[in-house]
């Protein structure tokens, strides 16, 4: 087997899965926190690579060229809006029917993402969108081979791991060493005592909404630069694989969402490129019934003591 | 006590009349279907044929309507989901009452809708299927307005062995209904004209991340790659090929036949040198011409299969007025015998359905993500 098909089939699996992991996030953080799947968090990577397109096209057209402004520019606005969304999301499905049963807001989550879905096809078109290149270059090795025999990795695609590496290591720090993360776990572990003792816990869970958001919105940017186009449709499929992700990884772990993406990436990508790409999906979910079976808490979930 | 009232009675008649006597509003209108996907990944697709229809619909009402009775197209929208494709054919059987259909679009979803409209009789074409296995099922009630792929596969087959002299060729597709059959029929005439594909392989539709599939190409040295499918893949496959350096030509069917197809690859430096097969450009067929600056007046071009969708109104419509009759299996019947003059071009059908002459030819794409024939 021709070693740099098989290096390149890795750094392909880890970008892939760098996404997944980026977006995964989002899911297991609502659910580490209120214990629901929050089915519109695809659709909010969506809106994020919508944003991202306009706000691109705002810069062009104010004529601002210098490539580091522009892209934390659009960067920040983009986190900004998206994560509006986010909250407003909470506040307007979830929120009303936080004491009703657990079944309800799984619902309302489905529907909320149907309507964001519709929303953007009648607002923005059904049209595919794309945005230019914007971070054109490719490290390659080695650099001066003539022939198809290199390694290579896109300056985006190193970007997506590095970010992916960076957010969920600062998510982390969040939730284990600041007070907002004190708030969040004391949240988790017992709503209405840390209700009680002052935690204004409604609060805590729209901010955690708000920081699941932002990563979609990170995700959103640099995957919509990366591909070069997206259309209202792009959340569906990215949200279930990035669903996948987080339940592989241990559903409520941050660092399992990130290992999760990861091991859902490369299991695509090797048996694309191995075996065939007709079924990588097929051997994608196998894995994850498998672990299913044998591992119900993922890669580094903890088991949940159920509450009598 | 009862005064009878002349004048307000008389004006009541007037009014009733009035109700009753307008020349054109008092006909019941002529229902027609217009199906295809105007929501899901393919919807760029339903609104050519919606705008095509539509112009046709106008147009047609402008000029008296037919039988002295306007149309009136009626939306379905089956988001090229095989599924969603019965329940609107039959909304539209049962409850609308279509006496013919424009659609459907995607191959997967016209075969399954296209057993009811025959169980009922109703007469259906589609602009865009290109199937074969559609018209092969001998429906007495079904036409299209386009080729076949055993047809187009054939012409994308013969260009990569006699044009390009590719030697070592991977042929993919998007495992649909479509897709698939596309690249199957581009196979078989690539081994009947002795030569092996170095790989054949499906991916998934609605997915952006070709890379390691290209990896794999890359790996197998293919020096031209066709696929068969739609260009929301075709797009990132084809970007993922050059940003991974390579160089070969990637070859598709109709379903790239969009200006968007720039767009879902993110740039035009992405497009060039890739191939695709389609009807010759029906906004070139001087039939067409004045319709062609209508359009383009009102700030929409029509690519695509807008022109399809407005010729196949055109071909029920004549059909209609020819028969004087709303029957389907009558319809038909005049159909499989008569060429229709349309937009397009005079069309004539066989006995299955299909047009009698089909005209694929080949585009090529170039850096400023412009089309043209290839000569």
């Amino acid at each position: 087997m021709d070693l740099y098909i098989l290096a390149q089939q890795w750094v392909n699996g880890l970008v892939l899965g760098s996404t997944y992991g980026l977006i995964a996030v989002g899911y297991t953080m609502v659910y580490g926190i209120i214990g629901m799947i929050n089915f519109a968090h695809g659709e909010i990577y969506m809106i994020a690579a919508y944003l991202t397109a306009i706000f691109l096209a705002l810069f062009g057209l104010l004529g601002i060229q210098s490539l580091p402004v522009v892209l934390l520019g659009v960067l920040l606005l983009t986190v900004f809006f998206t994560a509006l969304y986010g909250w407003s999301v909470e506040r307007v499905a979830y929120r009303p029917l936080r004491h009703s049963t657990r079944l309800a807001p799984l619902i309302s989550a489905i529907g909320i993402s149907l309507i964001l879905q519709n929303y953007i096809r009648i607002s923005q078109g059904a049209r595919n969108q794309g945005v230019p290149p914007l971070l054109d270059g490719v490290f390659r090795f080695p650099s001066d081979s003539l022939d198809q025999r290199f390694i290579q990795i896109t300056y985006l695609q190193s970007l997506i791991v590095v970010v992916a590496l960076l957010s969920m290591a600062l998510l982390t720090w969040i939730i284990q060493r600041t007070a907002l993360g004190r708030a969040c776990r004391a949240t988790q572990q017992d709503r209405v005592m840390a209700n009680l003792l002052g935690v204004h816990t409604d609060r805590v869970i729209s901010l955690v909404f708000v920081m699941g958001a932002a990563m979609a919105a990170v995700a959103g940017l640099l995957v919509t630069l990366n591909y070069g186009s997206f259309d209202f449709y792009v959340g569906f499929l990215m949200g279930i694989k990035a669903f996948t992700a987080a339940v592989l990884g241990g559903i409520g772990s941050l660092p399992g969402a990130m290992l999760g993406g990861v091991v859902l990436g490369l299991a695509e990508s090797f048996f694309a490129g191995f075996v065939n790409s007709d079924y990588k999906d097929v051997f994608a979910f196998s894995i994850l019934i498998l672990f299913l079976v044998f591992r119900p808490n993922g890669l580094l979930g903890v088991p949940e003591v159920e509450k009598v | 006590m009862h005064r009878s009232r002349p004048f307000f009675h008389v004006v009541l008649l007037f009014l009733l009349a009035l109700f009753v006597c307008h020349p054109s509003m008092a006909a019941e209108p002529i229902k027609i279907g217009m199906a295809g996907p105007f929501s899901g990944a393919d919807a760029s697709f339903g609104e050519q044929l919606w705008r095509g229809a539509e112009q046709a619909a106008a147009d047609i009402n402008a000029a008296g309507g037919v039988l002295g009775r306007p149309i009136q197209l009626i939306k379905a929208d089956d988001a090229c989901e095989p599924k969603q494709a019965s329940a609107v054919a039959s909304r539209l059987v049962d409850m609308d009452k279509v006496v013919a259909v424009v659609g459907h679009f995607c191959s997967s979803s016209t075969i399954p809708a296209s057993t009811i409209y025959a169980d009922a009789g109703v007469l259906m074409m589609t602009p865009g299927s290109t199937n074969p296995a559609i018209t092969e099922r001998q429906l007495p009630t079904l036409f299209r307005m386009c080729g076949r792929d055993d047809q187009q596969g054939v012409v994308g087959a013969d260009f990569v062995v006699k044009q390009l002299k590719a030697q070592r060729v991977a042929v993919l597709h998007d495992k649909t209904t479509y897709g698939q059959g596309l690249a199957d029929s581009m196979r078989n005439r690539l081994r009947s004209a002795g030569q092996t594909e170095v790989l054949y392989e499906g991916l998934t539709r609605g997915e952006k991340d070709f890379n390691a599939l290209v990896t794999k190409l890359k790996g197998v040295q293919a020096d031209a790659v066709y696929f068969g499918g739609y260009h929301s893949e075709a797009g990132p496959l084809v970007r993922q090929m050059r940003e991974q350096g390579m160089k070969a030509p990637l070859i598709s069917g109709d379903g790239s036949f969009s200006e968007v197809l720039v767009v879902s690859a993110g740039g035009p430096q992405f497009v060039e040198g890739v191939y695709m097969t389609f009807g010759a450009d029906p906004r070139k067929i001087p039939a067409g011409q004045t319709l062609v600056e209508r359009f383009r007046k009102n700030g929409y071009e029509p690519e695509g299969y807008t022109l399809y969708s407005y010729a196949t109104v055109q071909a029920i419509v004549a059909a209609m007025k020819a028969t004087r009759s709303l029957e389907g299996e009558k319809l038909a019947q005049w159909l499989h015998t008569h060429p229709v003059e349309t937009v397009m071009g005079i069309k004539s059908w066989d006995a299955k359905g299909d047009l009698q002459v089909s005209d694929y030819v080949m585009y090529r794409w170039d850096d400023k993500g412009k089309y043209r024939e290839v000569e």
